[in-house]
């Protein structure tokens, strides 16, 4: 009976240790799936080289993929995605951080749980269906106002874009500014100063690296946000003159001429190599973002 | 009286206020719009009829379902190997070396934009597996996009199950698996359940990763196994606002399609954030 009992636990021993091992296994899941990726990507897209010099490829500024005279230079696609980006960040920073700021300083109780739900939900909303509005909402009301021809440009795509990264950011900035202690606040008041400059000269400063973090995430998302871009940005594969010109930004790029592509052939190939551009950028903001808020982590111990 | 900073500081919150109540209004705006837009469309008919006509008439059942089956293929992929991977993090793992490795790869698998998931799922699912451009095929590629997610969530609710729990199991002789199993799973459900309902609605919404991998712009029959492909709600919106001869004149089924896709997804979010919302609420007390 006893020696049963002792063989019934030593199995389970043995159950518990099979189980942990092969947890451990399936743990490493998601790290095998970015070297898959990262595999995929250069298996399909580096033999590009070997017909497109990669300078050639990244500065030359003609991007005609089927025609006689086949052009691979994704200079305007660089160039589209820069602009975009920099104009959505501008727009979506500011609105971002006062949202951050507003939840976390000045609304209470339930007001606060109602403003951050919403934000949530933006952050729920399919990107197809932001890029619909775009085209329904956003470019009838620029043509009306700005006396253009296409309301699919530059702007509308960076205004629809900025829409989407302001849960990002304010989500991840309002973490960090709950998270400075009442105590620091409590020294700024007690110095004389009022809300407004403990916020601005105290609270924002001790919460910066949080914020930085909160702002590469949302720029990491808006350089790789495709549905929008691809429904509301006009398509043009030509350098920007003014915000209300058409722009074709690497993903939207990627996403519009998949589907034409021969697989295996010279175009397949330039798009598998933009998605290896794609990849390098938005891994080097994810790494900065992860060891800027593992710094911020330690500094709140 | 008003000194110079007392004035600085109101005008800086009302500013603050301003923009908050900005974006604020201009959500409660754009999703009024939709509804306004497309609510005549909406009928029992639209959810289970065929598209007619070129798709000029008719229902979006074909879509619907196409949804369905992907949420569910992309679920089957993804709550499994990611409620195992956030056991182990929690509650196995004792190498701070692994953990960090393997976070590490959580963090940026989260980051990689969804368009070059869709290039992954076609060169690899579609193509080196010849599966296709299929149910499979699609279901993989989201699955894999929604770990992170479930990952995340599963850790958060782990976490909130207070540690007395695992030492009372422990101390009445329980092994490690059997804490976790009969102890510490069952109290963090609803801390899962949040992380699976808010991947359903990702998995439901996502358009970019299943572009090349599993949707069809237009398909006569139903999908009969998984090595076919399918028609999705996001992306019969796509192609229906963005190509082909209708585009004005389909608008209505475009405003319809949008809502039921938006309703689908809210829902399954908000359900998901009040468990969430119930558990912080309980942690606190």
């Amino acid at each position: 009976m006893l020696l049963r009992k002792k063989q019934n636990k030593s199995y389970s021993l043995i159950f518990d240790y099979l189980i942990e091992k092969s947890f451990l296994i399936i743990s490493i899941t998601s790290l095998l799936i970015l070297f898959a990726i990262m595999l995929f990507l250069i298996k399909e897209g580096i033999p590009l080289f070997k017909d497109v010099g990669i300078f050639d490829f990244i500065f030359g500024k003609e991007w005609y993929p089927v025609s006689d005279n086949i052009r691979l230079g994704i200079f305007p696609l660089i160039i589209s995605s820069i602009y975009i980006t920099i104009l959505a960040s501008i727009i979506a920073i500011p609105i971002s951080l006062a949202t951050a700021i507003y939840i976390a300083e000045i609304s209470k109780g339930k007001v606060k749980e109602i403003i951050k739900s919403l934000i949530e939900i933006i952050a729920s909303i399919p990107s197809v269906v932001i890029g619909f509005l775009g085209m329904v909402v956003v470019a009838p009301f620029l043509i009306k106002n700005f006396n253009i021809n296409s309301g699919l440009n530059l702007l509308n795509a960076s205004l629809l874009l900025a829409f989407t990264a302001i849960p990002t950011i304010t989500s991840i900035s309002e973490d960090a500014i709950s998270s400075i202690p009442m105590s620091l606040k409590e020294a700024s008041f007690a110095l004389g100063a009022n809300k407004w400059q403990t916020v601005v000269r105290i609270v924002i400063p001790a919460s910066l690296s949080g914020i930085w973090t909160a702002i590469i995430l949302g720029i990491s998302r808006i350089i790789g946000e495709t549905m929008i871009v691809l429904m509301v940005a006009g398509g043009a594969a030509v350098i920007p003159k003014s915000i209300f010109d058409p722009v074709r930004p690497l993903t939207s790029n990627v996403a519009a001429e998949m589907a034409e592509a021969a697989v295996g052939g010279i175009h397949y190939r330039a798009l598998f190599a933009i998605g290896i551009i794609l990849f390098i950028i938005t891994f080097i903001f994810n790494i900065t973002a992860d060891y800027l808020s593992n710094k911020y982590k330690f500094k709140n111990k | 009286m008003k000194t110079k900073s007392d004035i600085i500081q109101i005008t800086g919150f009302s500013i603050i206020r301003l923009l908050t109540f900005f974006i604020l209004i201009f959500l409660i705006f754009f999703l009024g719009y939709i509804f306004k837009n497309g609510v005549s469309a909406i009928s029992i008919e639209f959810l289970t009829e065929m598209p007619r006509n070129e798709m000029t008439e008719g229902g979006i059942f074909p879509a619907v379902l196409g949804t369905f089956y992907l949420m569910m293929g992309s679920s089957i992929v993804s709550i499994p190997i990611g409620v195992i991977t956030a056991i182990y993090l929690t509650e196995y793992a004792k190498n701070p070396m692994i953990v960090k490795i393997i976070r590490l790869g959580i963090n940026n698998l989260a980051g990689v934009p969804s368009v070059i998931f869709g290039l992954f799922g076609l060169s690899f699912f579609v193509i080196f597996l010849e599966f296709g451009t299929s149910i499979l095929a699609g279901s993989l590629t989201l699955g894999l996009l929604n770990l992170p997610v479930i990952i995340r969530s599963t850790e958060e609710a782990l976490q909130t199950v207070p540690d007395t729990y695992r030492e009372a199991s422990l101390s009445l002789g329980a092994t490690k698996w059997q804490t976790i199993y009969k102890a510490v799973l069952p109290s963090a459900l609803p801390g899962i359940m949040t992380g699976i309902m808010l991947s359903l609605g990702r998995a439901a919404g996502e358009t970019a990763p299943i572009m090349f991998t599993a949707a069809a712009f237009f398909s006569p029959d139903l999908p009969s196994s998984i090595f076919d492909e399918v028609m999705t709600l996001p992306y019969h919106i796509y192609v229906m606002a963005t190509a082909g001869t209708h585009i004005q004149a389909t608008r209505h089924i475009q405003y319809g399609t949008a809502i039921i896709l938006i309703s689908l997804v809210l829902v399954l979010n908000t359900t998901g954030l009040i468990l969430r919302y119930r558990i912080r609420k309980n942690m606190n007390r």
